[in-house]
């Protein structure tokens, strides 16, 4: 299925959870802030966040700023 | 005008009253570095999408948590709704509740948006955020911001990354003489004089990023700008000397020698 990750368009595999999505990508899901369609996804809730078609996620994480 | 030897804001203490931020440095290993020799206790940091082909990715690894308060702030926002959006997603993303508010919407001088800021601050602070909010060196706003329940106000010297030095001087002398929350002097500070002026001047603190990151040598700069913002405070709290028009002798002007043309 597709999902959009930072309004880049991303196959999934059906009924992924975030947590593996976000381990499949490479990312530590500690260093990670995710919105799914435009609500925030609390950290301890990634394992039971199960995504489907057409979700849109943003991923960040902080950066060096001033 | 608080001449403790403390800054303290929202009731919590720190020695040191020179704020780093950790953008555009060369590397994670030379920000680090410059941090440590700038013996700050408070670093801003931004949040921006992942990228996807770089996952590893992850500069807090650099920063010691114990040691520093990590202050996330809200660039890029534009508006008062992007402005909260990001101080929500910093808060879920482990960082205590404090939050650096910026609402920049002109990219050319990135001069923060007063109206916008003043909506945030109200929203974010009935949230449960400490904020710090970065405004033009405007003391009518710095006090509405201040009935809103910011924990500092932070005016500008000179547009972010200018170097320029405080270009604001005598509307931020009115804000220090006024204010009842501390006043951090933040953008535009491009060298430890700069800093030193802000800290004679009574400000609480400065906040230092491009100044450090530019340098040819971050660390070096780090040190002098700490000793810049000492410097500035203890002579703040020894209490400058008035400027006057005439000379005033610092030598006696009697008991000169026989024969000296008066």
């Amino acid at each position: 299925m597709r999902i959009w990750i930072n309004e880049e368009p991303q196959e999934v595999k059906e009924g992924v959870t975030l947590q593996s999505l976000l381990n499949e990508l490479g990312f530590d899901a500690a260093t990670v802030v995710v919105e799914m369609d435009g609500a925030i996804v609390a950290r301890d809730a990634f394992a039971t966040t199960t995504l489907s078609e057409g979700n849109r996620l943003e991923l960040v994480r902080f950066v060096g700023g001033g | 005008m608080d001449k403790s030897p403390e800054l303290v804001i929202a009731g919590r203490h720190f020695r040191s009253r020179l704020l780093v931020g950790t953008g555009k440095f060369s590397s994670n290993e030379v920000m680090r570095d410059a941090i440590e020799a700038s013996g700050s206790e408070i670093v801003t940091i931004a949040l921006r999408r992942v990228d996807i082909n770089n996952p590893q990715d992850n500069m807090l690894r650099y920063i010691d948590r114990q040691k520093y308060l990590l202050l996330p702030n809200t660039s890029g926002a534009r508006d008062a709704e992007e402005a909260v959006r990001l101080a929500r997603l910093a808060r879920a993303a482990g960082c205590e509740p404090w939050i650096k508010l910026e609402v920049t919407p002109d990219p050319y001088y990135l001069l923060p948006d007063p109206i916008e800021t003043w909506k945030a601050a109200q929203i974010l602070v009935k949230d449960g955020f400490t904020v710090l909010p970065y405004i033009n060196a405007d003391p009518v706003l710095a006090k509405h911001l201040q009935e809103v329940g910011c924990a500092t106000v932070m005016p500008l010297g000179a547009p972010i990354g200018t170097n320029k030095g405080i270009k604001t001087r005598d509307n931020i002398a009115i804000i220090i003489e006024q204010a009842q929350v501390p006043v951090v002097v933040d953008a535009g500070l491009g060298a430890p004089s700069h800093a030193a002026e802000a800290m004679e001047m009574g400000a609480d603190a400065v906040l230092v990023n491009t100044a450090l990151a530019v340098a040819q040598s971050p660390v070096n700069m780090a040190i002098a700008f700490k000793k810049g913002v000492e410097a500035g405070r203890e002579a703040f709290v020894a209490g400058l000397g008035k400027q006057r028009v005439r000379a005033e002798a610092s030598s006696p002007l009697t008991g000169f020698l026989g024969g000296m043309k008066k």
